[in-house]
């Protein structure tokens, strides 16, 4: 039995649901969870009900908003004292950033953007894909502990019958120390949705869209069924959709459960993005277009006419 | 300004991926490499920052195999100076890179001003290497950068986190900037460029140079395979428009009871 970290991000009054995927996946280890800032009550209910035996809340200046310095710095302080085996994260924009200068501060190794795992004893045995997909491998880490962990949004999926932890709550005063790297302003971005690589379902317009506006076509599906949006490549460098939107090789990497391909061909840079989503949905007037070779339901037929259908069909199946 | 760039070579995005026989990697034999994408940002952005700043240099760097050396080549016709090479069988993970690269970049003599990287290697997807050599030097760093201004001593860059949103960094260099596609339009390499590069010069050191050995060695992957065949999935022929609301109905109602995703 391995004595775990699992660092969380808030959103709201929620804990990230990555950070649930992670705790119903480790049920069988000492987990405790750490987040900066307050823990709000819905979360620390949540994080106890997925099996965190302690939830630490890290408090200190300059750690309002994320800074690369100030919250390695932070939960290096926090680390050293806990005498842990593992630190997990979500791959989340601040798992990523902030993982690799942890890890590094520890002399440690990281495997990063896991989609799932396994431990023999207290070992750790990873399975992450590379290529873009083209390609898994196992990943083991080597060298001095703790080791260090981040997984990829809805990759593991949800435990369904965790096994609850006893949820006790603590303060710690951490010291975020010099920042050089300062964040000034933060621009809000053009949708308050969920980010791609954390949705659940995706609704994604190519080349076929046309222009900017007709996007709006494929935002009534998304707000039908709580999807975001995604683009193509084509359709984010033709100007429909900002690159934020895009799905790909150069892209962005997503594994929904449910993606809906609409006027996409699929080239292999843009199946790279996202051949990891659960059930994949393609609509494509050519029959023979590649996407209907990974698509678990195609649809042969035009997107103006079938995903209006489609709106309509979801609307009256979730009572809207 | 003394500016280096790490640049790493990746498999063309449209290389047919495959494990080697023993599963330890993938077949390498028939793979045509390329400067990783986003490295050719990092370049550009070094090449605008030292058109912005008289008698500023621009440094390339690389960890790999010696077989090619295309991504420097590339990197010096589009108008660097000069490239480090240090030679490596390739089996290295990312902190043996970054502390390759760190030790290569001390060992130029040059003290770094900024360091700029692609935003992550789109072979293994790690985004690591620019975190660890940060870290590793003691330098700040900004990861995911679509924005970049700024003087000699101090610049303003924008992050691009969940949905879209910018964070807008002040940053004081020296620094460590990984750059994404958003930042700038990389040039192309001319071709009186690509002659010249052929004479700039190339140093090219060793891992024991650098002081990386096995011991650096902090993840060990294995099993090298295909990703599962997907079973055929079903296909609806919708061309027709008067079949198009049965073939929706029908649709939404396996994703329902077959798919159970809604
Ligand atoms: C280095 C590199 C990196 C790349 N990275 C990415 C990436 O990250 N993401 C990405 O997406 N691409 C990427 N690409 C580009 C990729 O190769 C393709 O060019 C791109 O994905 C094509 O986009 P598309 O499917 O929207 O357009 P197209 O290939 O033009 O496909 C449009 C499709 O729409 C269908 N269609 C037309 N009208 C309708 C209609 N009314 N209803 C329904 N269907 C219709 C057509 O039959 C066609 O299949 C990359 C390429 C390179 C070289
Ligand atoms: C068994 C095995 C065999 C391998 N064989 C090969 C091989 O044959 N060829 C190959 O290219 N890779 C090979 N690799 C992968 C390589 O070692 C990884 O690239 C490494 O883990 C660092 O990548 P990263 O994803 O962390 O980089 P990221 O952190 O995602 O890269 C971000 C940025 O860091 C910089 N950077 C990253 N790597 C380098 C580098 N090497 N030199 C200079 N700058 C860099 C670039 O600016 C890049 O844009 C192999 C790995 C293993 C485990």
């Amino acid at each position: 039995m391995a004595k775990v970290l699992v660092f969380t991000e808030l959103h709201g009054n929620h804990a990230k649901g990555v950070t649930l995927e992670i705790l119903g996946k480790l049920a069988g280890h000492t987990i405790e969870v750490a987040a900066i800032g307050a823990v709000p009550a819905e979360a620390t209910a949540e994080l106890a009900k997925f099996g965190a035996s302690k939830i630490h809340s890290l408090k200190g200046g300059n750690l309002d908003k994320y800074s690369p310095e100030g919250y390695s710095n932070a939960l290096e302080a926090f680390i050293k004292t806990g005498g842990f085996d593992y630190v997990f994260a979500g791959a989340t924009s601040i798992g990523k950033d902030l993982l690799p200068r942890l890890a590094t501060k520890f002399d440690a190794g990281l495997a990063s953007d896991v989609t799932n795992f396994t431990f023999s004893g207290d070992t750790f045995n990873g399975t992450r894909p590379l290529f873009s997909g083209k390609c898994f491998a196992k990943v083991e880490i080597t060298g001095p502990k703790p080791h260090f962990v981040t997984i990829r949004p809805n990759a593991l999926g949800m435990n369904t019958a965790p096994t609850a932890g006893a949820g006790a709550t603590a303060e710690a005063n951490v010291d975020a120390g010099a920042i050089r790297a300062m964040i000034k302003e933060i621009v809000k971005g053009t949708s308050e949705k969920l980010d791609l690589t954390e949705a659940n379902i995706i609704v994604s317009g190519g080349r076929a869209m046309k222009d900017a506006a007709n996007f709006k076509v494929l935002e009534e599906l998304a707000e039908v069924v709580g999807a975001t949006v995604g683009a193509s490549r084509a359709a984010v460098d033709s100007g429909f959709a900002p690159h934020a939107m895009q799905v790909g090789q150069t892209g962005k990497t997503v594994s929904p459960s449910l993606y809906i391909a609409c006027g996409i061909s699929g080239a292999i840079q843009h199946l790279a993005g996202m051949r990891s989503s659960k059930v994949i949905v393609a609509i494509n007037t050519d029959p023979d277009a590649p996407i209907f070779t990974r698509a678990d339901y195609g649809i042969v037929g035009d997107l103006f006419t079938v995903v209006p259908l489609l709106t309509q069909e979801f609307k009256a199946l979730l009572g809207k | 300004m003394n500016i280096f760039v790490c640049v790493k070579q990746v498999p063309d995005t449209e290389t047919k991926v495959v494990p080697n026989a023993d599963g330890s990697y993938i077949e390498t034999s028939s793979i045509k490499w390329i400067m990783n994408p986003y490295d050719e940002f990092a370049v550009e952005q070094a090449l605008l920052v030292q058109a912005a700043n008289a008698g500023s240099t621009v440094t390339v760097v690389r960890v790999g195999s010696v077989k090619d050396t295309e991504a420097l080549r590339t990197a010096m016709a589009m108008g660097a100076d000069d490239a480090i090479l240090v030679e490596a069988n390739d089996n290295l993970d990312s902190y043996m890179i970054a502390k390759a690269l760190k030790n290569a970049i001390e060992k130029s003599g040059k003290t770094p001003d900024l360091i700029l990287t692609g935003k992550q290697a789109i072979d293994d997807d790690c985004l690591q290497v620019p975190q660890i050599l940060a870290t590793m030097l003691n330098l700040p760093s900004v990861s995911v950068v679509v924005g970049y201004e700024g003087s000699a001593t101090d610049v303003t860059v924008k992050r691009e986190i969940e949905g879209g949103a910018l964070e807008v960094y002040g940053v004081k260099l020296p620094a460590i900037i990984a750059c994404n596609k958003g930042i700038n339009t990389p040039r192309y390499a001319s071709l009186p460029g690509i002659m010249k590069a052929k004479k700039k010069p190339l140093v090219q050191l060793s891992l024991a140079d650098v002081g990386v050995s096995a011991a650096d060695q902090r993840l060990k992957y294995s099993s090298f395979q295909l990703p599962p065949e997907k079973p055929p999935g079903k296909k609806f022929d919708a061309t027709d428009a008067s079949k198009q609301a049965q073939i929706v109905k029908e649709v939404v109602g396996l994703l329902r009871n077959e798919a159970k995703i809604i």
